[in-house]
């Protein structure tokens, strides 16, 4: 027995094996399907029953589509075209479109200036979004773009951005200047010098040079209204959030207690309490003829909102940071504003991508309340002037489905660079 | 006040004083951490502080760059004394080096970026000149080859070398060591200790809180016991090592020299 096994055992390989291809079931599609699909019985059925709403989804939706009119002046009409027939009426999307996008009151003939604003859009935020494709002096355009925006879709003199720009510019230089001595000198000088860049040039009055033709708030509507209000109030309760969230952390008791009162008041009242407030009971606070923009009121709401939020998620990952970072940080000499921007924030950023994503969809998702205090946006568009003409009074799928594919597309956008971001963040290696 | 460990024949120790503590306290809530410490470090000294857990000795080297508060008593690190004041306290732990435990390197910067951070934003120093800097000390630690890396795709023992090279890049005149080896695997404590004994050669003035007692016995000039917060022996580690006078020393040493 024990030479058997030892005569067994030795094994000495003379020809090394080629290497071969897995047999075809155990490759590509046919593989996949046996694991993913088919990989027992239950399994299978489902498969099949999926399979089966899936074409039965397709072939009821396919001739709504197919047959869709997207020519003909009212509702009437699309009926009589279809003679009975299942089809979408999509004429008004055609008919309509410029109400929908940028509301009934804009003037048609500006309507290049929102577009190019949209369009310039996307070369101001390329910079801060792809930060390794793009030249870093393309922040310069970047940090322009508001005021380029607000002159474009409001119209007016071009002394009012520019003045607007120049108080922040003063702001920053006081800010740079003070900042060496103490952060808090710095802060508060720079707000200082901007008021009183701002109020010095409030003295010089009206003026029409360069002026395009003024275009009031409350003319403006549509997707546009809601993309306005979505891009504004995100970027402002980023930083908001932020500071927020250091508060709340902050060791003065003043600071933090400010930071909790605001979160858990503004967390606890819903967004569309808010907005009735900045449409109805602000008036009754500010000084009679105090003309305080309606769209700023609710920016400034909305805003209040998202950042609480946002302050939330930022603590949360402030938290899940391990203490080491903050020890290493204050162990090597760094103070807190540089600890902070340098070393915590970074991580804690990126820690709460996913987080400050799901409060900006959801936030710019909610710009649509503002249809509640009568502002046209998409929504309010639709529910009001258009739903309420005789033309097209019945229309609902293929409106509401126009705009549910507007913010889909919007709202699929940034969840899709949120993810591509969080990779391209990833420096752990797990 | 350690006449023998301060006039050993070997070890070129300076009279000069580069941390005093006096009469220092610190409790935590009610319980009393660190009691009554008194220490003088002179410049160039190798102190090893050894002791149970929960003896207060990391506490302890944290206290000399404020990462803890203390309640009472009086420290002076290089001349400046500690007060609360955040300017002070920055300045002070710009001149003082400290490894941890679990290395804390920022994870979301290259090895090159970690160790040029601080000279950078704290020192001033030109983007260039603390480049040249910071990978004359990676050489030094040696790996070099690793500044492009994040800390996550290197080793126990590289991260705490590149921890090290962080804090030397600053340039210290002191450096702090709270058990830079206990987190590393066997075979990466002797590199890590490697770097250390070369620091020492070179005349760094070192704490360190570590177990590591060969280390101890190859650089230290005075080993410090502590017990319940309190400096309960000290002397020079050959010496300490082979007579204990204290009850708690002897069963200490027994304990972990025992196998």
């Amino acid at each position: 027995m024990a030479d058997t096994h030892a005569h067994s055992v030795r094994f000495v390989r003379e020809t090394m094996l080629p290497q071969q291809e897995p047999p075809a079931a155990e490759r590509g599609a046919v593989k996949w399907m046996r694991q993913n699909l088919f990989s027992n019985l239950r399994n299978s059925i489902f498969t099949l029953i999926a399979i089966y709403c899936v074409y039965w989804l397709v072939t009821s939706l396919y001739p709504w589509f197919a047959n869709g009119i997207w020519d003909a002046p009212s509702i009437r009409a699309c009926r009589e075209i279809l003679e009975g027939d299942v089809g979408g009426c999509f004429a008004v999307l055609t008919e309509r479109w410029n109400q929908l996008l940028f509301g009934f009151q804009y003037p048609s003939e500006l309507y290049w200036r929102p577009t190019l604003a949209f369009l310039l859009l996307f070369i101001a935020i390329a910079p801060v979004l792809f930060r390794k494709v793009f030249p870093a002096q393309m922040l310069i355009f970047t940090a322009l773009y508001p005021f380029i925006a607000y002159y474009l879709i409001w119209g007016g003199s071009i002394l009012v951005p520019v003045m607007a720009l120049l108080g922040f510019v003063a702001g920053y230089m006081v800010y740079a200047r003070l900042v060496t001595q103490s952060f808090a000198m710095g802060f508060f000088g720079g707000i200082i010098a901007a008021f009183v860049v701002w109020w010095l040039t409030g003295l010089v009055g009206e003026s029409t040079f360069l002026a395009l033709e003024p275009v009031a708030s409350r003319n403006m509507g549509g997707f546009m209204l809601n993309l306005m209000l979505g891009t504004v109030c995100v970027s402002l309760s980023i930083p908001f959030g932020i500071a927020l969230a250091l508060g709340r952390q902050s060791s003065m008791p003043i600071i933090k207690w400010i930071c909790v009162i605001f979160i858990e008041f503004v967390r606890g009242v819903p967004l569309i309490t808010l907005l009735f407030v900045a449409s109805v009971v602000l008036a009754y606070f500010l000084p009679p003829g105090a003309n305080f923009d309606l769209f700023v009121r609710v920016v400034i709401m909305i805003t209040m909102f998202a950042s609480a939020y946002i302050a939330e998620v930022i603590r949360g990952a402030l938290a899940a940071l391990p203490k080491g970072q903050y020890e290493a940080a204050d162990s090597l000499g760094l103070d807190y504003p540089q600890a902070m921007r340098l070393i915590i924030l970074p991580q804690a950023l990126k820690i709460s991508i996913p987080g400050i994503v799901n409060v900006a969809v959801g936030l710019f998702k909610d710009t649509t309340l503002v249809s509640i205090i009568s502002m046209f946006d998409l929504v309010g568009m639709i529910r009001g002037p258009i739903l309420a003409s005789t033309e097209w009074n019945g229309v609902y799928w293929e409106l509401l489905g126009f705009a549910a594919l507007l913010f889909f597309v919007v709202c699929f956008g940034i969840s899709k660079y949120s993810q591509w971001l969080e990779k391209e963040l990833a420096t752990d290696h797990r | 006040m350690n006449q023998t460990a301060a006039q050993h024949a070997d070890m070129k120790v300076s009279d000069e004083v580069a941390i005093s503590i006096e009469n220092m306290n610190k409790w935590y809530g009610t319980f009393h951490v660190l009691r009554d410490i008194d220490l003088t470090v002179y410049r160039g000294e190798r102190i090893v502080i050894a002791g149970p857990s929960g003896s207060g000795k990391s506490t302890l080297i944290r206290c000399i760059n404020a990462l803890e508060e203390h309640q009472k008593g009086r420290i002076e690190v290089d001349g400046t004394v500690l007060s609360s004041d955040i300017k002070n306290i920055d300045a002070i732990r710009s001149e003082v080096g400290m490894v941890f435990q679990h290395f804390n390197l920022f994870p979301h910067l290259t090895i090159l970026e970690n160790c040029t951070l601080a000279p950078i934003w704290v020192r001033k120093t030109p983007k260039k000149e603390a480049e040249e800097t910071a990978m004359h000390f990676l050489e030094k630690v040696k790996i070099p080859e690793q500044a492009d890396k994040y800390p996550g795709q290197l080793s126990g023992g590289q991260q705490q070398r590149v921890a090290i090279a962080r804090s030397l890049c600053m340039r210290p005149r002191i450096m702090l060591f709270d058990e830079p080896t206990s987190a590393l695997d066997p075979e990466m404590i002797k590199e890590v200790l490697d770097t250390m004994v070369e620091l020492a050669e070179e005349g760094m003035t070192m704490l360190c809180v570590t177990h590591e007692m060969g280390f101890a016995r190859q650089v230290a000039n005075r080993v410090i016991f502590m017990d319940q917060g309190q400096i309960v022996e000290q002397n020079e580690p050959e010496e300490f090592f082979n007579n204990p006078q204290n009850e708690r020393t002897k069963l200490f040493l027994s304990q972990i020299l025992g196998h």
